[in-house]
């Protein structure tokens, strides 16, 4: 008899709870960034990357890479196994590993070769990572951008496993160690151990009216970012005169980094 | 009842002593991981879920073999498995909790695994799997304690208990169907994007569970007062026999699809686990082990007398264990991983802190399990001494 009165106190309160947690989501009220008069606003951000004008490049070139990593605080912890990477360089096999494509094997792959490919998040529009966040930590704007809040992250990596492009990185151990000083950006935050971070397309920086730093780094003009739902924008109007090509297109996952090689 | 669990020979005693260091040990371990991260595991940024995901899997899988004494017992009335209808369940007890522990240490953000419950969302299966999960811990507690406390008494179980024992039956299968939809729904992953993931959960489950209670009823056997009898213990060694043979042919259909339709992205990760990728060919040793095992088992358990002769049986069901825990508790999940998504081949170690916590939360299943079925046994012993008087 007290197992069935136990059974039913737990359910009752059970029941109490399922009522609280509304009562709860109203009182918390989401804290948001108000975004100045000068910010940039898309309906649909989008990248593209200019490999042809990468090739131009000094060797040894990643502006992008170091301008990222120093706006965002992303730590150089200086080995493979606990490497955060928001932006970063591979080859063409890598970044496209399953295109057996003779335009790929063919001649546009002779010029590539060995040359360094930059990859990044692809802010999907049907983004896997959002579909298995079991809190809500990884969602998307309306603007397309795909969000992390460091702050709700549980530290699971179901995202991890989720992406299909290895662009997302868990802080393995205490980044802050690992972000030098002197260079350190005191505008945006560090993280803490345990969650999981990625490129957020500088969504902090459109507020402000300022590109990404990337492509503010990449004085050659291989990364180019806009609205893809503005006929006029350069996105737009470089992806209309050159044929582009995505990073595993046919997992409907809808990548927003264009590459044109 | 529980009082029952503070009495015991020295043997006991001293099992639950050894496990309990193991436990204070892999707490020891854990404190170190949440000092310095997961960082101290061998998992990797290309490698993001290692041994305690494995275990969470492997578990999951005893968990629901409770199911195969469930559903002869109250939905066929096969009385052979009375008397240890009860064991099943509390088997489901100790590897839920197990489970949830296994993913509770893998946690990047312990701290705030509440999360999952402020913020409930659907649309990820790992919120279904908590879900399933608690359900089913819930559901074998209120069920194994119920009918043993008023066993204690002498009476039948209360009539109000059968909706929920009817209702332990789908929600076993779930909680495996659900563990594997957490790997067969992503993109991108071949070695997981697989529509006979589910099946082929249900199937090792089935094996391995039983298996697993064959070998504990064979112990209590021969070193405790308890006897499940021979019939009992031979009509489950026919389902862990059929469950294995399940279980290999649908690992054989994948291959089938695997290598017929030549898709490079799915045959990677297999000829990983055959011949070794690019060199890189860490897990290969441990694959043939877990396919001659697998072997192994079929030739003993499929012939009548190896299967019904109780040391081939003990053979043929550790075979079986120790094959799907190296299937599921390890390759299962680090293969997914392995080529990464850009191709490239980051092997996985485990590292000693990690097998410590791994350790530990096995330890802590079997103390659960030990003081459960103590619990259990003598409540079962004290009926037989008043029916004796």
């Amino acid at each position: 008899m007290s197992t069935r009165r136990r059974f039913l106190q737990i359910a009752g309160l059970s029941v109490l709870g399922l009522g609280v947690k509304p009562a709860c989501d109203a009182m918390a009220a989401e804290p948001k960034v108000s975004a100045g008069p000068e910010a940039l606003v898309g309906k649909r951000w989008a990248m593209v990357v200019d490999q042809k004008k990468c090739i131009k490049e000094e060797e040894g070139c990643k502006k992008c890479v170091d301008a990222c990593h120093l706006t965002h605080n992303v730590p150089n912890i200086g080995n493979a196994k606990d490497d955060v990477k928001w932006i970063w360089q591979t080859t063409l096999e890598h970044a496209f590993p399953d295109s057996q494509n003779p335009v790929l094997e063919g001649y546009i792959k002779d010029s590539l070769k060995n040359r360094p490919l930059i990859v990044l998040c692809n802010h999907c529009d049907n983004p896997p990572c959002v579909r298995v966040c079991p809190v809500q930590a990884t969602f998307r704007r309306p603007d397309g951008i795909v969000m992390m809040d460091y702050h709700r992250c549980i530290g699971c990596r179901f995202c991890m496993a989720a992406c299909p492009y290895g662009a997302r990185s868990l802080n393995w151990r205490d980044p802050r160690p690992f972000i030098k000083t002197e260079t350190m950006n005191l505008e945006y935050p560090t993280r803490t151990r345990g969650v999981v971070e990625k490129c957020t397309f500088c969504f902090e920086r459109l507020s402000k009216g300022l590109k990404p730093a990337c492509v503010e780094a990449c004085k050659e003009k291989c990364l180019i970012f806009g609205d893809l739902e503005d006929p006029k924008s350069e996105v737009s109007e470089i992806l209309r005169k050159n044929p582009s090509i995505q990073r595993k297109p046919h997992l409907g996952t809808r990548p927003q980094v264009y590459y044109i090689l | 009842m529980l009082e029952k669990a503070f009495t015991g020979s020295k043997s006991y005693f001293l099992w639950v002593a050894i496990l309990l260091i193991l436990i204070g040990m892999g707490f020891q371990f854990y404190l170190r991981q949440l000092a310095l991260g997961l960082g101290i595991t061998g998992m990797s940024r290309d490698v993001s879920w290692g041994l305690y995901i494995g275990q969470f899997t492997y578990l999951v899988g005893v968990a629901a073999s409770a199911v195969m004494l469930v559903l002869p017992y109250y939905l066929h009335n096969y009385k052979v498995f009375g008397k240890i209808t009860i064991l099943g369940e509390f088997l489901a007890v100790a590897a839920v909790i197990m489970c949830i522990t296994f993913v509770t240490v893998d946690l990047g953000q312990p701290s705030r695994v509440f999360n999952v419950m402020l913020y409930p969302t659907p649309n990820s299966i790992l919120f279904w799997d908590i879900m399933v999960l608690s359900g089913y811990l819930f559901l074998n507690i209120l069920i194994g304690w119920t009918v043993l406390g008023v066993e204690k008494r002498g009476a039948p179980p209360p009539k109000w208990i059968k909706p929920f024992i009817y209702l332990s039956i789908p929600w076993a299968i779930s909680i495996h169907t659900v563990t594997a939809f957490l790997f067969a729904g992503l993109p991108g992953r071949g070695f997981w994007l697989t529509a006979i993931m589910a099946p082929r959960f249900l199937g090792s489950a089935f094996a391995a569970g039983p298996a697993l209670l064959i070998l504990i009823c064979l112990f209590l056997r021969k070193y405790t007062k308890f006897d499940a009898g021979l019939e009992a213990i031979r009509a489950l060694a026919k389902i862990v026999t059929y469950a294995m043979v399940a279980s290999v042919f649908f690992v054989l259909c994948e291959l089938f699809t695997v290598y017929y339709s030549q898709i490079p992205d799915h045959m990677y990760h297999f000829d990983y686990l055959f011949t070794g990728l690019h060199g890189h060919t860490g897990l290969v040793p441990l694959w043939w082990l877990c396919v001659a095992l697998a072997v192994l088992s079929l030739v003993i358990l499929i012939p009548p007398n190896t299967r019904n002769n109780p040391t081939t049986l003990a053979i043929g069901c550790a075979a079986v264990f120790f094959s799907l825990w190296m299937e599921k508790g390890i390759m299962l999940v680090v293969t997914g991983y392995i080529p990464s998504p850009l191709e490239t081949i980051t092997e996985y170690h485990p590292t000693i802190p990690e097998m410590g916590i791994t350790l530990g939360v096995w330890a802590l299943g079997f103390f659960i399990l030990t003081i459960l079925y103590k619990v259990a046994l003598s409540v079962r012993e004290q009926e037989i001494g008043e029916a004796s008087h």
